[in-house]
């Protein structure tokens, strides 16, 4: 199992690998709004938490549809179903390289965008410390819908479609969490749901994304 | 150490294609599947290898003996060949894939990212996976598509070296690999009358 997240990570990295291709989308989106809303600082404080989750979860939705559909079309995929590695084991690898991979870049490139959406002081370390915890989340449930679609040739659509409506808790917490520490309120109640979500996520949705999995290949 | 398979139904799409498939492979024996296109040589073969079940029958296999190369060789474009059959012999537990470069003559490759190899040497690459699982029991489909007589007779080699150390293989191919003690089995006798279907999966088919 670890020569399979090595080995996501090494792809990831390597040309056409899609390493920069989330941290770069939400560099872009980020960087975009101070010149749509225009020059009003007060303004931007006031929307950074929910423009940067916002930015951070659509980066990662982008990186989805390689997560598995690239071992599907080369034929790795049966070859790693017939392997010793289970199958839950293999979803959950999957999961977390995508996670360090797309997910780990926002959560430290956040700060820095922070920065130009002029976001108030006290709402850097609660914007990293939700991002921390709600981005795994994201990778696990994008595994989940990366899973459901991966025979369907063009299968983007779908797989937006179906992963948006899960990805809604976690984003509804953890823009929360960014709010309410930037404005300098009590963040417990949505800092314990956010994790409580995201643990749920990572015990219960790879066995899900194994068993589709299963089916798909047939 | 066996492989007995005994009045297997197969389907693909929720269709039945072969019924009542039996056969038995012991220890140092090969068996080729033949048959016209379509028949299900590669459906019968997914379900021996454990990616689609049975509509009925026995599939009787020893558990962690099996390795299973399809179609698609499952060569990543951008590792190198060497880093390709490490990664593969790391998912079997294994360390040493110097015998597999060797008995495929990758040498001289080994270090060329897999995308840069013509399509026989990817399927050499393929094949030489095989090596690195260290399972006895080998599931091929089409394994010598794209190979020229040379490398088909590297194959046949390794085939044989793999029989003499005990080990099976269950292969589908169309071509003579020179495999005289070989046996064959036409699946054509096995062609599934064609009946009405309604099983679950039958409703979103």
């Amino acid at each position: 199992m670890i020569a399979l997240l090595l080995r996501d990570i090494r792809l990831a990295m390597r040309a056409g690998g899609g390493f920069g291709l989330g941290l770069s989308f939400f560099l872009i989106v980020v960087v975009l709004v101070p010149f749509g809303v225009g020059p009003q600082s007060a303004l931007l404080t006031v929307i950074a938490p929910g423009v940067l989750w916002l930015g951070a979860l659509l980066a990662c939705l982008l990186s989805l549809d390689r997560i598995l559909a690239l071992d599907w079309e080369d034929g790795s995929l049966d070859l790693l179903a017939t392997s010793p590695v289970p199958m839950e084991g293999i979803v959950s690898v999957k999961a977390l390289a995508h996670w360090l991979t797309t997910g780990l870049p926002l959560v430290a490139a956040a700060p820095v965008l922070g920065l130009l959406l002029n976001l108030s002081e006290a709402g850097y370390k609660w914007l990293i410390i939700s991002l921390f915890l709600g981005t795994p989340a994201l990778s696990v449930i994008g595994t989940f819908g990366a899973a459901l679609t991966v025979g369907l040739k063009r299968g983007g659509l779908l797989l937006s479609l179906l992963v948006l409506p899960l990805y809604v808790p976690t984003l509804i917490f953890g823009a929360e969490v960014a709010r309410r520490g930037a404005e300098g309120f009590d963040v417990t109640t949505p800092l314990l749901m956010l994790a409580g979500i995201t643990c749920g996520t990572i015990a219960l949705l790879p066995f899900a994304s194994a068993a589709v999995l299963r089916v798909n290949l047939r | 150490m066996m492989l007995q398979v005994s009045d297997l139904t197969i389907a693909r799409g929720g269709i039945p294609v072969l019924e009542g498939v039996r056969f038995t492979l012991t220890q140092g024996q090969a068996l080729v599947v033949r048959g016209p296109n379509g028949i299900g040589k590669t459906t019968l073969l997914r379900t021996i290898a454990g990616l689609q079940p049975p509509i009925s029958g026995q599939i009787d296999v020893p558990p962690e003996s099996l390795v299973y190369a399809g179609h698609a060789d499952g060569i990543k474009a951008t590792l190198t060949v060497a880093e390709n059959l490490s990664f593969w012999a790391q998912v079997f537990g294994k360390k040493d894939y110097s015998q597999a470069i060797e008995a495929f003559k990758l040498g001289s490759l080994s270090t060329r990212p897999a995308g840069a190899l013509s399509a026989g040497q990817k399927r050499r690459l393929g094949l030489a996976r095989l090596l690195v699982t260290g399972r006895a029991i080998w599931v091929l489909d089409e394994p010598t598509v794209s190979l020229d007589t040379e490398a088909v007779a590297m194959f046949a080699h390794a085939v044989r070296a793999h029989l003499a150390t005990g080990g099976m293989a269950l292969m589908a191919t169309h071509i003579d690999l020179g495999l005289n003690e070989a046996q064959m089995l036409d699946v054509g006798a096995f062609k599934a009358k064609p009946l009405s279907n309604s099983d679950f999966d039958g409703a979103f088919l």
